[in-house]
């Protein structure tokens, strides 16, 4: 009787953890073969001339030069508009505003902000910028992008900033520093690691966007720094050539999603390297 | 113990209320110039309420509030036009658990030096050297001071707090458990330097350890409930108390 059920105890554990095994194995499996796939058909394309010249015309050949520049400038400009915006904005949440009203408010707001779809967001700046400007242009893709980042960038500097135990910032203030200097060089150094987290992931998120350049930087064939006018993009280059019936073109698709991946793997490595590194410095 | 005691502190009909929940109850005692006054008594009788109550730290978060004097040189400093950070500039606190700010040794020295003046780069060092030495850390960091703050051992960081501190030469320092999490060697050096610090300052120990309120203080105050029952020479609380609730206490019958 004690071995029966010893047995039928070993059985079920033995079935769970195949059931457990073969679901992993299928999450896994999808994104090796995924991965594989982009990494089969994009590496071959990738040469010298991806990265010296333009998107092709029809038919011809290119590279994806001015997609990575409107890529890279575009990200950039809503990292360096969203951040100081979410960054002071999650100071404020976890350093002032805490449990009052408005800051719930805005907290409630910023999650909504968080996530919605970002096609949503790229139809507001399509609306405001695009429309009242009269034509498409960087400006208002950066913009779109930099709505992406910020309620990101405030979510996670909010979160690294409750972490830091309360007693550090009684330390600070116990030796008579105002709240302001408190934040600055007591806080904010010590969440350093988990904020600048928050703002790679933010790149990383806004690096793959497709839909909310689409009607609002357009795209550009051709090379141009002019962020007044329409302007390639990684992603909706791949799109646009994905979408096409050339062989070359689906090459070139490939080898910019290659690219793209590339970069957020970088990123979230280059994260992971820092929180590391803090987490044996505070140890 | 034979010198004249002068008062340095006076807290008078103190009363602390975290919302409306009421923490302490007049509490009226005396703290003297140069001497170790441990608060003792059990968990939750606020020993350490009215210790932050003395430089005001509990204004950092709303919903709570204190009524009542307490009169540090002839001035209350409960009073609202009192600046609270030149109040802390003359009262220094080591907290419980050690809280090196994530930087310098040095520089978590000099967190507090610059926040009142402009030393040159020399004035500085010496400062921060001065302070260090009193803290009796000197000897152990001294190659090391643009090593993290956080890179130290417990006993060290603990130290380390209390160098920050003093290097702001306050005039009362309060210790609230500061050897609690600390193993018992770096306890029995904490303690030494206590004693020593008590040359200089004034000093408030609230300790859970009655054998360490023995060893360190001059006065002692037993705390229950957010009432203060006894307040007398240590030595006196430690043998002959005149309460009966201090003497099951301090004789481990409950608490």
């Amino acid at each position: 009787m004690n071995s029966r059920r010893r047995l039928m105890r070993q059985l079920k554990s033995r079935i769970f953890l195949g059931l457990s095994a073969a679901a992993t194995m299928i999450g896994l499996g999808w994104l090796a073969l995924i991965l594989g796939t982009l990494i089969y058909e994009g590496f071959s394309g990738i040469d010298l001339a991806i990265f010296t010249e333009s998107t092709p015309p029809p038919g011809g050949m290119g590279g994806l030069l001015n997609a990575i520049y409107g890529s890279v400038l575009m990200s950039t400009f809503a990292v360096a508009v969203g951040t100081p915006i979410g960054i002071f904005a999650g100071t404020y949440l976890a350093e002032y505003g805490r449990d009052t009203r408005f800051a719930f408010i805005v907290r409630f707001v910023n999650d909504i902000l968080l996530s919605a779809p970002s096609i949503v967001l790229g139809l507001f700046v399509y609306d405001a910028m695009v429309l009242t400007m009269g034509h498409f242009s960087a400006w208002a893709g950066g913009v779109a992008l930099a709505i992406i980042v910020i309620p990101v960038v405030v979510r996670t500097t909010e979160n690294m900033l409750l972490l830091i135990p309360n007693t550090l910032r009684e330390a600070a203030a116990a030796l008579g520093a105002p709240r302001s200097l408190i934040v600055r060089l007591v806080t904010w150094r010590a969440a350093r690691a988990g904020m600048i987290t928050g703002i790679l992931l933010a790149v990383a998120r806004i690096s793959g966007e497709t839909a909310p350049l689409l009607f609002t930087a357009l795209n550009n064939q051709f090379w141009s720094v002019n962020p007044n006018a329409p302007m390639a993009s990684l992603p909706v280059a791949i799109f646009q050539m994905a979408m096409s019936p050339y062989a070359d073109w689906h090459r070139l698709a490939w080898s910019g999603a290659l690219l793209i991946t590339i970069t957020v793997l970088l990123l979230s490595i280059i994260a992971r390297l820092i929180e590391a590194q803090t987490d044996r410095g505070s140890a | 113990m034979s010198q004249a005691n002068t008062v340095k502190v006076s807290i008078n009909n103190l009363s602390f209320f975290y919302g409306n929940l009421q923490a302490l109850k007049n509490i009226s005692l005396p703290l003297y110039l140069k001497k170790v006054t441990a608060f003792i008594g059990p968990s939750g009788c606020g020993k350490s309420t009215l210790l932050r109550v003395m430089n005001r730290i509990y204004e950092l978060y709303p919903n709570q509030r204190a009524e009542g004097e307490v009169i540090l040189d002839g001035e209350n400093i409960l009073a609202r036009t009192l600046d609270v950070n030149t109040l802390r500039s003359k009262v220094g606190m080591v907290f419980q658990k050690p809280t090196p700010f994530p930087m310098t040794i040095f520089d978590n020295i000099a967190f507090g030096l610059k926040l009142y003046d402009k030393l040159p780069r020399s004035e500085l060092q010496g400062r921060v050297e001065d302070a260090l030495r009193r803290a009796a850390l000197w000897d152990e960091v001294k190659d090391k001071l643009n090593a993290s703050g956080t890179s130290l051992s417990g006993g060290q960081q603990q130290r380390l707090c209390i160098a920050r501190s003093v290097a702001i030469k306050p005039e009362l320092i309060l210790l609230d458990e500061p050897c609690s999490a600390l193993d018992p060697i770096s306890t029995a050096k904490i303690e030494e330097l206590i004693s020593e610090l008590s040359e200089d300052y004034t000093i408030v120990i609230v300790t859970h350890n009655m054998q360490q309120a023995s060893r360190v203080s001059d006065h002692t105050a037993f705390m229950f409930l957010g009432e203060l029952i006894e307040f007398g020479e240590t030595e006196k609380i430690f043998t002959m108390p005149s309460n009966k609730r201090t003497e099951d206490y301090i004789t481990g019958r409950f608490g």
